[in-house]
Protein backbone atom coordinates (compact mmCIF):
# COMPACT_ATOMS: atom_id res chain seq x y z
CA UNK A 1 0.00 0.00 0.00
CA UNK A 2 2.50 2.56 -1.18
CA UNK A 3 -0.02 5.19 -2.07
CA UNK A 4 -1.68 5.19 1.37
CA UNK A 5 1.75 5.83 2.89
CA UNK A 6 2.32 8.62 0.37
CA UNK A 7 -1.02 10.24 1.17
CA UNK A 8 -0.32 10.02 4.91
CA UNK A 9 3.09 11.56 4.32
CA UNK A 10 1.50 14.38 2.35
CA UNK A 11 -1.07 15.06 5.09
CA UNK A 12 1.53 15.06 7.86
CA UNK A 13 3.84 17.21 5.74
CA UNK A 14 1.09 19.73 5.09
CA UNK A 15 0.30 19.99 8.79
CA UNK A 16 3.99 20.42 9.66
CA UNK A 17 4.57 23.05 6.95
CA UNK A 18 1.39 24.90 7.84
CA UNK A 19 2.12 25.07 11.58
CA UNK A 20 5.76 25.93 11.03
CA UNK A 21 4.87 28.72 8.61
CA UNK A 22 2.03 30.00 10.81
CA UNK A 23 4.03 30.06 14.04
CA UNK A 24 7.67 30.58 13.07
CA UNK A 25 7.28 32.66 9.92
CA UNK A 26 4.06 34.61 10.32
CA UNK A 27 3.50 35.10 14.04
CA UNK A 28 7.14 35.68 14.81
CA UNK A 29 7.60 37.56 11.53
CA UNK A 30 4.85 40.06 12.37
CA UNK A 31 6.31 40.59 15.84
CA UNK A 32 9.78 41.04 14.36
CA UNK A 33 8.41 43.51 11.83
CA UNK A 34 6.87 45.61 14.61
CA UNK A 35 9.98 45.41 16.76
CA UNK A 36 12.30 46.31 13.87
CA UNK A 37 10.10 49.20 12.76
CA UNK A 38 9.93 50.45 16.35
CA UNK A 39 13.71 50.23 16.64
CA UNK A 40 14.19 52.15 13.37
CA UNK A 41 11.79 54.86 14.53
CA UNK A 42 13.16 55.08 18.10
CA UNK A 43 10.10 53.55 19.71
CA UNK A 44 9.74 50.50 21.93
CA UNK A 45 7.14 48.53 19.97
CA UNK A 46 4.89 45.89 21.58
CA UNK A 47 6.03 45.44 25.16
CA UNK A 48 3.17 44.37 27.42
CA UNK A 49 1.92 40.91 26.37
CA UNK A 50 4.40 38.30 27.55
CA UNK A 51 8.12 38.88 28.18
CA UNK A 52 9.24 41.87 26.03
CA UNK A 53 5.96 41.67 24.08
CA UNK A 54 6.80 38.20 22.72
CA UNK A 55 3.21 37.00 22.87
CA UNK A 56 1.70 40.09 21.20
CA UNK A 57 0.93 38.32 17.90
CA UNK A 58 -0.60 35.35 19.73
CA UNK A 59 -2.96 37.75 21.47
CA UNK A 60 -3.71 39.48 18.16
CA UNK A 61 -4.49 36.15 16.49
CA UNK A 62 -6.87 35.14 19.29
CA UNK A 63 -8.55 38.52 18.94
CA UNK A 64 -8.91 38.08 15.17
CA UNK A 65 -10.37 34.59 15.65
CA UNK A 66 -13.18 36.05 17.74
CA UNK A 67 -14.07 38.83 15.31
CA UNK A 68 -17.26 38.71 13.31
CA UNK A 69 -16.84 37.54 9.74
CA UNK A 70 -18.28 40.30 7.55
CA UNK A 71 -19.15 39.76 3.89
CA UNK A 72 -20.20 42.93 2.02
CA UNK A 73 -23.77 42.74 0.65
CA UNK A 74 -22.83 43.29 -2.99
CA UNK A 75 -19.75 41.06 -2.85
CA UNK A 76 -19.55 37.82 -4.78
CA UNK A 77 -19.71 35.26 -1.93
CA UNK A 78 -17.96 32.35 -3.68
CA UNK A 79 -15.08 34.37 -5.14
CA UNK A 80 -14.79 36.38 -1.89
CA UNK A 81 -14.47 33.23 0.22
CA UNK A 82 -12.24 31.18 -2.07
CA UNK A 83 -9.68 33.96 -2.59
CA UNK A 84 -8.79 33.65 1.11
CA UNK A 85 -7.80 30.03 0.62
CA UNK A 86 -5.75 30.45 -2.57
CA UNK A 87 -3.28 33.07 -1.26
CA UNK A 88 -1.96 31.16 1.81
CA UNK A 89 -2.18 27.83 -0.04
CA UNK A 90 0.05 29.06 -2.89
CA UNK A 91 2.54 30.38 -0.32
CA UNK A 92 2.58 27.08 1.58
CA UNK A 93 3.17 25.07 -1.63
CA UNK A 94 6.48 26.94 -2.11
CA UNK A 95 7.99 25.21 0.90
CA UNK A 96 7.90 21.73 -0.66
CA UNK A 97 11.19 22.26 -2.52
CA UNK A 98 13.14 24.27 0.06
CA UNK A 99 16.02 22.35 1.66
CA UNK A 100 16.17 23.46 5.28
CA UNK A 101 19.32 21.59 6.21
CA UNK A 102 21.00 18.25 6.03
CA UNK A 103 21.12 15.21 8.28
CA UNK A 104 23.08 11.97 8.16
CA UNK A 105 20.29 10.33 6.13
CA UNK A 106 20.19 13.06 3.48
CA UNK A 107 19.00 16.61 3.00
CA UNK A 108 16.10 17.89 5.09
CA UNK A 109 13.58 18.67 2.37
CA UNK A 110 9.97 17.70 1.92
CA UNK A 111 10.62 16.43 -1.60
CA UNK A 112 13.65 16.94 -3.82
CA UNK A 113 11.87 17.43 -7.16
CA UNK A 114 14.02 17.33 -10.28
CA UNK A 115 12.15 20.44 -11.44
CA UNK A 116 12.53 22.17 -8.05
CA UNK A 117 13.23 25.72 -9.23
CA UNK A 118 10.55 25.56 -11.93
CA UNK A 119 8.07 24.26 -9.34
CA UNK A 120 8.87 27.22 -7.09
CA UNK A 121 8.26 29.71 -9.92
CA UNK A 122 5.01 27.96 -10.81
CA UNK A 123 3.50 27.88 -7.31
CA UNK A 124 4.47 31.43 -6.44
CA UNK A 125 2.73 32.62 -9.63
CA UNK A 126 -0.58 31.23 -8.29
CA UNK A 127 -0.77 33.92 -5.58
CA UNK A 128 -1.79 36.50 -8.19
CA UNK A 129 -5.04 34.65 -8.94
CA UNK A 130 -6.05 34.79 -5.28
CA UNK A 131 -5.26 38.51 -5.08
CA UNK A 132 -7.17 39.31 -8.27
CA UNK A 133 -10.16 37.30 -7.03
CA UNK A 134 -10.07 39.04 -3.65
CA UNK A 135 -9.96 42.45 -5.31
CA UNK A 136 -12.80 41.73 -7.71
CA UNK A 137 -14.93 39.68 -5.31
CA UNK A 138 -15.05 42.45 -2.70
CA UNK A 139 -17.01 44.73 -5.05
CA UNK A 140 -15.07 47.73 -3.84
CA UNK A 141 -13.21 50.09 -6.15
CA UNK A 142 -10.15 50.35 -3.91
CA UNK A 143 -9.94 46.58 -3.60
CA UNK A 144 -10.28 46.16 -7.37
CA UNK A 145 -7.60 48.78 -8.05
CA UNK A 146 -5.32 47.07 -5.55
CA UNK A 147 -5.93 43.70 -7.17
CA UNK A 148 -5.24 45.01 -10.68
CA UNK A 149 -2.08 46.80 -9.58
CA UNK A 150 -0.93 43.65 -7.87
CA UNK A 151 -1.49 41.56 -11.00
CA UNK A 152 0.46 44.01 -13.16
CA UNK A 153 3.24 44.19 -10.60
CA UNK A 154 3.60 40.50 -9.90
CA UNK A 155 3.43 39.47 -13.56
CA UNK A 156 6.10 42.06 -14.38
CA UNK A 157 8.47 41.09 -11.59
CA UNK A 158 8.05 37.36 -12.15
CA UNK A 159 10.10 37.72 -15.35
CA UNK A 160 13.36 38.90 -13.70
CA UNK A 161 12.86 36.27 -10.97
CA UNK A 162 12.45 33.58 -13.62
CA UNK A 163 15.56 34.77 -15.48
CA UNK A 164 17.58 34.71 -12.25
CA UNK A 165 16.34 31.19 -11.48
CA UNK A 166 17.49 30.08 -14.94
CA UNK A 167 20.89 31.73 -14.40
CA UNK A 168 21.47 29.88 -11.14
CA UNK A 169 20.20 26.62 -12.63
CA UNK A 170 22.78 27.08 -15.42
CA UNK A 171 25.56 27.52 -12.83
CA UNK A 172 24.52 24.37 -10.97
CA UNK A 173 23.59 22.41 -14.09
CA UNK A 174 20.33 21.31 -12.47
CA UNK A 175 16.90 22.54 -11.48
CA UNK A 176 16.94 20.58 -8.22
CA UNK A 177 17.35 22.80 -5.16
CA UNK A 178 19.46 20.19 -3.34
CA UNK A 179 21.91 20.01 -6.26
CA UNK A 180 22.06 23.81 -6.32
CA UNK A 181 22.96 23.93 -2.62
CA UNK A 182 25.51 21.14 -3.05
CA UNK A 183 27.09 23.13 -5.88
CA UNK A 184 27.85 25.91 -3.38
CA UNK A 185 29.90 23.79 -0.98
CA UNK A 186 33.08 25.65 -1.90
CA UNK A 187 31.86 29.01 -3.19
CA UNK A 188 28.48 30.64 -2.65
CA UNK A 189 26.78 31.79 -5.83
CA UNK A 190 26.47 35.32 -4.43
CA UNK A 191 30.21 35.68 -5.13
CA UNK A 192 29.92 34.47 -8.73
CA UNK A 193 26.53 36.09 -9.39
CA UNK A 194 26.27 39.35 -7.41
CA UNK A 195 24.10 40.98 -10.11
CA UNK A 196 21.66 38.08 -10.13
CA UNK A 197 21.42 38.22 -6.32
CA UNK A 198 20.65 41.93 -6.39
CA UNK A 199 18.01 41.49 -9.11
CA UNK A 200 16.43 38.63 -7.17
CA UNK A 201 16.30 40.66 -3.97
CA UNK A 202 14.66 43.66 -5.66
CA UNK A 203 12.20 41.54 -7.62
CA UNK A 204 11.35 39.49 -4.51
CA UNK A 205 10.51 42.69 -2.62
CA UNK A 206 8.12 43.63 -5.42
CA UNK A 207 6.74 40.11 -5.66
CA UNK A 208 5.65 40.13 -2.01
CA UNK A 209 4.25 43.69 -2.33
CA UNK A 210 6.46 45.28 0.30
CA UNK A 211 7.65 48.86 0.47
CA UNK A 212 9.04 50.57 -1.57
CA UNK A 213 6.90 48.49 -3.96
CA UNK A 214 3.71 48.25 -1.86
CA UNK A 215 1.49 50.09 -4.35
CA UNK A 216 -0.98 47.24 -3.98
CA UNK A 217 -1.89 48.21 -0.44
CA UNK A 218 -0.83 51.85 -0.47
CA UNK A 219 -2.71 53.09 2.60
CA UNK A 220 -2.73 56.73 1.50
CA UNK A 221 -4.65 55.99 -1.70
CA UNK A 222 -6.21 52.53 -1.57
CA UNK A 223 -7.24 51.95 2.10
CA UNK A 224 -5.67 48.49 2.34
CA UNK A 225 -5.79 47.44 -1.31
CA UNK A 226 -7.20 44.07 -2.22
CA UNK A 227 -8.00 43.01 1.34
CA UNK A 228 -9.81 46.19 2.41
CA UNK A 229 -13.09 44.32 2.89
CA UNK A 230 -11.74 41.32 4.75
CA UNK A 231 -12.17 41.08 8.50
CA UNK A 232 -11.28 38.73 11.31
CA UNK A 233 -9.58 35.45 10.51
CA UNK A 234 -9.86 36.02 6.75
CA UNK A 235 -7.66 39.09 7.14
CA UNK A 236 -5.27 36.97 9.20
CA UNK A 237 -5.13 34.36 6.42
CA UNK A 238 -4.06 37.05 3.93
CA UNK A 239 -1.35 38.09 6.35
CA UNK A 240 -0.34 34.44 6.59
CA UNK A 241 -0.11 34.28 2.80
CA UNK A 242 1.96 37.45 2.56
CA UNK A 243 4.44 36.63 5.29
CA UNK A 244 4.56 32.99 4.14
CA UNK A 245 5.46 34.17 0.64
CA UNK A 246 8.10 36.56 1.99
CA UNK A 247 9.76 33.83 4.05
CA UNK A 248 9.55 31.43 1.08
CA UNK A 249 11.30 33.93 -1.21
CA UNK A 250 13.94 34.66 1.43
CA UNK A 251 14.49 30.92 1.91
CA UNK A 252 14.82 30.56 -1.86
CA UNK A 253 17.37 33.39 -1.93
CA UNK A 254 19.35 31.57 0.79
CA UNK A 255 19.16 28.35 -1.22
CA UNK A 256 20.16 29.96 -4.51
CA UNK A 257 22.84 32.41 -3.43
CA UNK A 258 23.88 32.08 0.21
CA UNK A 259 24.93 28.44 0.18
CA UNK A 260 21.77 27.05 1.78
CA UNK A 261 22.67 25.04 4.87
CA UNK A 262 26.47 25.26 4.34
CA UNK A 263 28.53 26.89 7.08
CA UNK A 264 31.25 26.09 9.60
CA UNK A 265 30.92 24.72 13.19
CA UNK A 266 27.18 25.26 13.78
CA UNK A 267 24.62 22.60 12.70
CA UNK A 268 23.30 23.02 9.11
CA UNK A 269 19.69 23.80 10.07
CA UNK A 270 20.85 26.59 12.37
CA UNK A 271 22.94 28.09 9.57
CA UNK A 272 19.92 28.05 7.30
CA UNK A 273 17.76 29.81 9.91
CA UNK A 274 20.45 32.42 10.61
CA UNK A 275 20.79 33.28 6.91
CA UNK A 276 17.02 33.28 6.48
CA UNK A 277 16.45 35.77 9.29
CA UNK A 278 19.35 37.92 8.11
CA UNK A 279 17.60 38.28 4.75
CA UNK A 280 14.25 38.90 6.42
CA UNK A 281 15.90 41.67 8.39
CA UNK A 282 17.14 43.20 5.12
CA UNK A 283 13.57 43.11 3.76
CA UNK A 284 12.29 44.90 6.89
CA UNK A 285 15.17 47.37 6.89
CA UNK A 286 14.32 48.36 3.31
CA UNK A 287 10.62 48.61 4.11
CA UNK A 288 11.09 51.04 6.98
CA UNK A 289 13.72 53.23 5.32
CA UNK A 290 12.52 53.78 1.74
CA UNK A 291 9.46 55.77 0.64
CA UNK A 292 6.91 54.27 -1.74
CA UNK A 293 7.47 54.86 -5.46
CA UNK A 294 4.85 55.47 -8.15
CA UNK A 295 3.30 52.61 -10.11
CA UNK A 296 4.62 53.78 -13.51
CA UNK A 297 8.13 54.22 -12.10
CA UNK A 298 7.90 50.74 -10.69
CA UNK A 299 6.74 49.01 -13.87
CA UNK A 300 9.26 50.98 -15.95
CA UNK A 301 12.03 49.94 -13.57
CA UNK A 302 11.29 46.27 -14.13
CA UNK A 303 10.85 46.44 -17.91
CA UNK A 304 13.67 48.87 -18.66
CA UNK A 305 16.27 48.01 -16.03
CA UNK A 306 15.79 44.68 -14.27
CA UNK A 307 14.78 42.56 -17.28
CA UNK A 308 17.56 43.79 -19.64
CA UNK A 309 20.14 43.43 -16.87
CA UNK A 310 19.05 39.90 -16.02
CA UNK A 311 18.92 38.86 -19.70
CA UNK A 312 22.46 40.18 -20.19
CA UNK A 313 23.58 38.42 -17.03
CA UNK A 314 22.01 35.18 -18.29
CA UNK A 315 23.79 35.44 -21.65
CA UNK A 316 27.17 36.14 -20.04
CA UNK A 317 26.67 33.27 -17.59
CA UNK A 318 25.66 30.90 -20.37
CA UNK A 319 28.78 31.90 -22.33
CA UNK A 320 31.10 31.16 -19.41
CA UNK A 321 29.32 27.91 -18.54
CA UNK A 322 29.73 26.69 -22.12
CA UNK A 323 33.41 27.76 -22.15
CA UNK A 324 34.05 25.95 -18.85
CA UNK A 325 32.49 22.73 -20.13
CA UNK A 326 34.39 22.78 -23.39
CA UNK B 1 -9.14 -0.49 -7.93
CA UNK B 2 -5.53 0.57 -7.63
CA UNK B 3 -4.53 3.81 -6.02
CA UNK B 4 -3.43 5.17 -9.36
CA UNK B 5 -6.89 4.58 -10.84
CA UNK B 6 -8.59 6.29 -7.90
CA UNK B 7 -6.33 9.31 -8.29
CA UNK B 8 -6.95 9.34 -12.04
CA UNK B 9 -10.73 9.36 -11.61
CA UNK B 10 -10.56 12.04 -8.91
CA UNK B 11 -8.40 14.29 -11.09
CA UNK B 12 -10.58 13.65 -14.12
CA UNK B 13 -13.68 14.53 -12.11
CA UNK B 14 -12.11 17.80 -10.91
CA UNK B 15 -11.00 18.70 -14.44
CA UNK B 16 -14.36 17.92 -16.02
CA UNK B 17 -16.53 19.43 -13.28
CA UNK B 18 -14.67 22.74 -13.42
CA UNK B 19 -14.73 22.58 -17.22
CA UNK B 20 -18.51 22.35 -17.08
CA UNK B 21 -18.59 25.41 -14.81
CA UNK B 22 -16.35 27.29 -17.27
CA UNK B 23 -18.80 26.84 -20.15
CA UNK B 24 -22.09 27.06 -18.24
CA UNK B 25 -21.53 29.79 -15.62
CA UNK B 26 -23.60 32.94 -16.03
CA UNK B 27 -20.79 35.04 -14.59
CA UNK B 28 -17.72 35.46 -16.77
CA UNK B 29 -15.37 35.91 -13.79
CA UNK B 30 -16.61 32.62 -12.32
CA UNK B 31 -15.84 30.98 -15.65
CA UNK B 32 -12.30 32.37 -15.64
CA UNK B 33 -11.72 31.35 -12.02
CA UNK B 34 -13.03 27.84 -12.69
CA UNK B 35 -10.26 27.42 -15.27
CA UNK B 36 -7.75 27.17 -12.39
CA UNK B 37 -8.96 23.85 -10.90
CA UNK B 38 -9.38 22.53 -14.44
CA UNK B 39 -5.75 23.33 -15.31
CA UNK B 40 -4.55 21.97 -11.97
CA UNK B 41 -6.45 18.71 -12.58
CA UNK B 42 -4.62 18.34 -15.90
CA UNK B 43 -1.37 19.07 -14.04
CA UNK B 44 -2.17 16.20 -11.70
CA UNK B 45 -2.67 13.90 -14.70
CA UNK B 46 0.74 14.93 -16.05
CA UNK B 47 2.33 14.14 -12.70
CA UNK B 48 0.56 10.77 -12.73
CA UNK B 49 2.25 10.12 -16.09
CA UNK B 50 5.68 11.05 -14.62
CA UNK B 51 5.86 14.16 -16.81
CA UNK B 52 7.00 16.56 -14.08
CA UNK B 53 8.49 19.15 -16.39
CA UNK B 54 5.30 19.49 -18.43
CA UNK B 55 3.33 19.65 -15.17
CA UNK B 56 5.49 22.50 -13.89
CA UNK B 57 5.11 24.39 -17.17
CA UNK B 58 1.35 23.75 -17.11
CA UNK B 59 1.02 25.44 -13.71
CA UNK B 60 3.39 28.30 -14.59
CA UNK B 61 1.90 29.12 -18.01
CA UNK B 62 -1.73 28.08 -17.81
CA UNK B 63 -2.80 28.32 -14.17
CA UNK B 64 -0.38 31.15 -13.37
CA UNK B 65 -0.19 33.30 -16.48
CA UNK B 66 -3.10 32.59 -18.85
CA UNK B 67 -5.76 32.76 -16.12
CA UNK B 68 -4.32 35.99 -14.75
CA UNK B 69 -4.29 37.42 -18.26
CA UNK B 70 -7.95 36.45 -18.81
CA UNK B 71 -9.02 37.85 -15.41
CA UNK B 72 -7.03 41.02 -16.06
CA UNK B 73 -8.65 41.49 -19.46
CA UNK B 74 -12.16 40.94 -18.05
CA UNK B 75 -11.63 43.40 -15.21
CA UNK B 76 -10.06 46.11 -17.36
CA UNK B 77 -12.64 46.07 -20.14
CA UNK B 78 -15.88 47.97 -20.02
CA UNK B 79 -18.66 46.14 -18.22
CA UNK B 80 -15.97 44.13 -16.52
CA UNK B 81 -18.15 43.55 -13.50
CA UNK B 82 -19.09 40.25 -15.10
CA UNK B 83 -22.79 40.73 -14.54
CA UNK B 84 -25.23 40.90 -17.40
CA UNK B 85 -22.93 39.36 -19.98
CA UNK B 86 -24.74 36.53 -21.72
CA UNK B 87 -22.50 33.54 -22.28
CA UNK B 88 -24.85 31.52 -24.45
CA UNK B 89 -26.60 32.42 -27.68
CA UNK B 90 -29.19 30.73 -29.88
CA UNK B 91 -26.56 28.31 -31.20
CA UNK B 92 -26.12 26.59 -27.82
CA UNK B 93 -28.03 23.48 -28.96
CA UNK B 94 -25.93 23.12 -32.13
CA UNK B 95 -22.75 23.56 -30.12
CA UNK B 96 -23.83 20.94 -27.60
CA UNK B 97 -24.66 18.49 -30.42
CA UNK B 98 -21.22 18.98 -32.01
CA UNK B 99 -19.52 18.53 -28.65
CA UNK B 100 -21.48 15.33 -27.97
CA UNK B 101 -20.65 13.94 -31.42
CA UNK B 102 -16.99 14.76 -30.85
CA UNK B 103 -17.06 13.02 -27.46
CA UNK B 104 -18.65 9.89 -28.98
CA UNK B 105 -16.03 9.86 -31.73
CA UNK B 106 -13.17 10.18 -29.25
CA UNK B 107 -14.58 7.48 -26.97
CA UNK B 108 -14.99 5.11 -29.92
CA UNK B 109 -11.43 5.76 -31.07
CA UNK B 110 -10.04 5.33 -27.58
CA UNK B 111 -11.86 2.06 -26.94
CA UNK B 112 -11.20 0.58 -30.42
CA UNK B 113 -7.46 1.26 -30.33
CA UNK B 114 -5.30 -1.53 -29.00
CA UNK B 115 -3.01 0.23 -26.54
CA UNK B 116 0.02 -2.04 -26.73
CA UNK B 117 2.79 -1.30 -24.30
CA UNK B 118 6.06 -0.48 -26.05
CA UNK B 119 9.11 -2.56 -25.23
CA UNK B 120 12.50 -1.34 -24.09
CA UNK B 121 13.39 1.37 -21.63
CA UNK B 122 11.85 4.83 -21.52
CA UNK B 123 13.89 7.59 -23.12
CA UNK B 124 15.71 9.78 -20.61
CA UNK B 125 13.32 12.49 -19.45
CA UNK B 126 14.97 15.49 -17.85
CA UNK B 127 14.76 19.24 -18.44
CA UNK B 128 18.24 18.99 -19.98
CA UNK B 129 17.15 16.46 -22.59
CA UNK B 130 14.05 18.52 -23.39
CA UNK B 131 16.21 21.63 -23.87
CA UNK B 132 18.61 19.71 -26.13
CA UNK B 133 15.74 18.50 -28.29
CA UNK B 134 14.36 22.03 -28.58
CA UNK B 135 17.70 23.37 -29.77
CA UNK B 136 18.70 20.43 -32.01
CA UNK B 137 16.06 18.31 -33.81
CA UNK B 138 13.15 20.68 -33.23
CA UNK B 139 14.88 24.03 -33.57
CA UNK B 140 12.79 25.06 -36.59
CA UNK B 141 9.49 24.46 -34.78
CA UNK B 142 10.79 26.15 -31.64
CA UNK B 143 11.94 29.28 -33.45
CA UNK B 144 8.77 29.31 -35.58
CA UNK B 145 6.65 29.36 -32.42
CA UNK B 146 8.62 32.27 -31.01
CA UNK B 147 8.14 34.25 -34.24
CA UNK B 148 4.38 33.62 -34.07
CA UNK B 149 4.32 34.85 -30.45
CA UNK B 150 6.35 37.93 -31.36
CA UNK B 151 4.00 38.79 -34.23
CA UNK B 152 0.91 38.43 -32.02
CA UNK B 153 2.54 40.66 -29.40
CA UNK B 154 3.33 43.33 -32.00
CA UNK B 155 -0.15 43.04 -33.46
CA UNK B 156 -1.73 43.52 -30.05
CA UNK B 157 0.33 46.67 -29.44
CA UNK B 158 -0.54 47.98 -32.92
CA UNK B 159 -4.28 47.50 -32.37
CA UNK B 160 -4.26 48.87 -28.82
CA UNK B 161 -2.18 51.96 -29.72
CA UNK B 162 -4.16 52.95 -32.82
CA UNK B 163 -5.92 55.93 -31.24
CA UNK B 164 -2.68 57.67 -30.26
Amino acid sequence: MDWIRDILRAVVGTIIIFSAVAFIAVMFGVLLERKVSAWMQSRLGPKHVGPQGLLQTVADTIKLLQKENIVPTRADPIIFASAVIIVPLAALLDYVVIPFGTTRSGPLIFRDLNIGVLYFAATSSLVVIGILMAGWGSNNKYALLGGLRSAAQMVTYEIPIGLVLVTVALMAGSLSTVTIVNGQARLWYIVAQPVAFLVFLIAATAEVNRAPFDLVEAESELVAGYFSEYSGMRFALFQLGEYGEMFALAAMAVTLFLGGWHGPVLPPVLWFVIKLYALIFVFMWVRWTYPRIRIDQMLNFSWKVLIPVSVLNLIVTAFFVVMAHR
Amino acid sequence: MSGEAIVFYLLAAVTLASGVIVVTSENIVHSAAALVPSFLGVTGLYILLNAEFVAGIQVLIYAGAITVLILFAIMLTEGGTGFGTRQRNEQAAVGAAVAAAMAVLLIVIATRTGWTAGSGTLPLYTPGVIGQSFLRQNILVFEGTSVVLLISLMGAILIARRED
